[in-house]
């Protein structure tokens, strides 16, 4: 078991043919995710890498060969676009890596997807991974080994160090999510722990948070509520000066909102285990596994 | 991005939300010949600074505030003199101020009431939301503390946009009688539009005021723009004042860095935004205090790497550089690749603390050694911040 993806997910790549799309999308083939169509309006009839087939549109390559995942590489401008164009061809997992969407675009985007099943991740976001099965995303995958742990985050690098620091402990990973780190983006902190609790494979989850937003509030709401397995978690941003947007356009403390010591409280309220520094994570993990 | 409060002006203007009378002017005689066009006989001079609080302000020869109420022309072109080319201090632009190179002159209005009215977007909701308070003309986190109940946030559906009852509904909060919501509604929907069609992060008029006239007029405005949606608004780009700007903040965004200056003397260079903060949070942890944000990106090229590094070593307040990297598509050789060069054109004068980890992280460790540089390599992640921090104080490392 695991989550949102495994052996059995079949990824078309909208914007196979840019620079990192095509970078990306040979990264996650070489690890083993089943790539099976791209998309680049345009392209269509080509082949990437000689094997995969590229279509001009989502449509199109969902019929032809069954595509049920998209991760999307296209430019800031039409990113929202694709992500549309996806949903109404029938994906039902959508990652979105693209950084730099404008608010306005994903403000739309998210309500014109509260009325679909389908669910989406990011945009700017490493992706999703099940370790041995699936890679969809950007993330370095031989730092990764299947396991027992599920780890979501808003941010890219912060899930590289905790999921190397779990490995380094031995132990492995479930599903890693990253769910991104725009202000407005589709599968939340909340949504990402509920799916890892509901998961029998995944034995203690890590969640990982940083300053803006209230959705580690949310998240610990529910674990206070719902959540019996252990969780260990680390905010960054708690020393980071309000007012300023630290790289992630959601990363911001506004009007005393969003601050790292409120999250912190809540979290340690719903009993969850605060790395003390980034450095703690995989010992924390590996303590509250009883290892 | 932030633009300054004339310009706002004219933003609002254009979308035909009502302002009081008045223009920029750069010079004194400027400032004169305006308030000599204007029928009023009493005038306000504001200083124009990317910054608030300017009223409670002063500037670095002595002159109080940045703001000023005055009776004649002569008085006006007196202040814009003591103005212009001054540099301005608040409570929001750090002991170093901000540099004024022009003024605002308008009439002063007879005000009634101040309201407040801004509209930004809700994060929880994924909607824009109307915040509007009667309490006008003070900071609205001090009204949210003290009354919440003062406060109205109306959501506003994105794909159906402001509807005619909501903006009742709003005017009827700040407390316009029945009989006269046409100029609080038409002020609603103008800024409505303004904050839709310019992909704007904020609009804020504060105080939104109403005149012993009856007018409804928005006496000062904050805009604040999705520095995403930049490129399909060359107009508000074309409003940047890069003097306004951190030249630190300018030079890495000329390298599309992600940099923040900081007041701290531990310069850091990361790759990843989350990493960078939690950086930030070790240096502390440790005692120290960071001179700087910045993220070199997950995808930097040997190029940036050079560019940030440069920065960094630019910067004299910097005592020390904690270089922290986890490499994932950004190779750790590639990234000391880049350090060698960047050391090499410009030999570094302070300690530099390199921890590497992920990709070809063995290749970069051993690429740095074998440079004969004189870095300080540290494992752990606290290992690294502390020995950063024994090095900005001139204490030896273990």
């Amino acid at each position: 078991m695991s989550v949102l993806v495994d052996a059995n997910t079949r990824l078309l790549v909208q914007g196979i043919t840019g620079k990192s799309g095509s970078f990306h999308a040979s990264a996650c083939k070489e690890y083993g995710t089943q790539v099976v169509a791209g998309v680049t309006p345009a392209r269509g009839g080509e082949k990437f890498e000689d094997t995969v087939p590229i279509f001009d549109t989502v449509s199109e390559a969902v019929a032809a060969t069954r595509a049920n995942a998209s991760m999307i590489f296209v430019p800031p401008e039409f990113a929202g676009d694709a992500i549309l164009e996806a949903a109404d061809a029938g994906i039902q997992l959508i990652v979105a890596i693209t950084e730099g969407i404008p608010v306005m675009d994903m403000m739309r985007v998210r309500h014109a997807l509260a009325e679909r099943s389908c669910v989406l991740i990011g945009p700017n976001c490493p992706g999703i991974i099940t370790p041995g099965a699936c890679k969809i995303g950007i993330m370095p995958g031989y730092i990764h080994r299947p396991g027992h742990v599920g780890v979501v985050s808003r941010s890219g690098t912060l899930t590289y160090e905790a999921v190397w620091q779990i490995t380094s402990q031995g132990l492995g990973q479930s599903t890693c999510i990253g769910v991104g780190g725009d202000p407005i983006h589709g599968l939340t902190l909340q949504k990402a722990v509920e799916y890892l609790h509901a998961d029998p494979d995944t034995k203690a989850i890590v969640m990982i948070g940083e300053i803006g937003g209230s959705e580690e509030e949310e998240a610990a709401e529910y674990i206070r509520a719902r959540v019996k397995k252990p969780v260990v978690s680390f905010i960054a941003g708690a020393t980071a000066p309000p007012g300023r947007r630290m790289g992630h356009a959601g990363a911001i403390i506004s009007g005393g909102q969003g601050t790292a010591q409120a999250k912190i409280e809540a979290l340690q309220k719903a009993g969850v285990r605060m790395a003390k520094n980034l450095g703690e994570i995989g010992h924390e993990v590996a303590a509250a596994l009883g290892k | 991005m932030n633009i300054h409060e004339y310009q706002a002006r004219d933003l609002l203007a254009a979308s035909g939300v009502a302002i009081p009378r008045g223009a920029v002017a750069k010079t004194p005689e400027e400032a004169e010949s305006i308030a000599r066009s204007l029928p009023c006989n009493s005038f306000v001079v504001k200083a124009q600074v990317h910054a608030g609080g300017r009223g409670k302000g002063h500037f670095t020869d002595g002159y109080k505030s940045g703001v000023h109420l005055v009776k004649t022309p002569h008085q006006v072109r007196d202040v814009a003199k003591h103005m212009i080319g001054n540099t301005l201090v608040t409570h929001q632009t750090g002991p170093e101020g901000k540099p004024v190179h022009a003024v605002l002159v308008g009439e002063s209005t007879e005000i009634a009431r101040e309201l407040y009215l801004a509209i930004v977007l809700d994060r929880n909701s994924g909607c824009p939301v109307i915040v509007a308070s009667q309490q006008g003309g003070v900071e609205i986190e001090a009204v949210a503390e003290k009354s919440p109940e003062a406060i109205l946030r109306e959501v506003i559906h994105p794909g159906l946009g402001l509807q005619p009852y909501q903006a009742r509904k709003v005017s009827i909060f700040l407390g316009f009688p029945s009989t006269g919501l046409r100029a609080p509604c038409r002020l609603l929907h103008a800024a409505y539009k303004l904050f839709i069609e310019k992909d704007c992060s904020q609009v804020e008029i504060n105080p939104l005021a109403v005149t012993k006239g009856g007018d409804v007029v928005a006496l000062d405005a904050k805009l604040n723009f999705d520095d995403n949606a930049l490129f399909r608004h060359k107009e508000i780009q074309d409003l940047q004042d890069p003097s306004q700007e951190d030249p630190r903040d300018l030079a890495a965004a000329e390298h599309h860095l992600n940099y923040i200056g900081l007041e701290g003397n531990i310069g850091c260079m990361v790759n990843g935004a989350g990493l960078a903060m939690a950086t930030l949070d070790l240096i502390q942890a440790a005692g120290g205090k960071p001179a700087n944000f910045l993220d070199v990106g997950g995808g930097a090229s040997e190029q940036m790497i050079t560019a940030a590094f440069r920065l960094l070593q630019a910067d004299t307040s910097v005592k020390a550089v904690f270089v922290n990297i986890f490499g994932g598509i950004l190779k750790c050789d590639l990234l000391a690749q880049g350090m060698i060069a960047a050391c090499k054109s410009n030999p570094p004068r302070v300690p530099i603390i390199v921890r590497l980890q992920g990709t070809n992280v063995e290749q970069g460790r051993k690429l740095l050694k074998e440079s004969g540089l004189p870095l300080i390599p540290a494992e752990g992640l606290m290992e690294g911040a502390e020995k950063a921090v024994a090095a900005a104080t001139g204490k030896k490392g273990k």
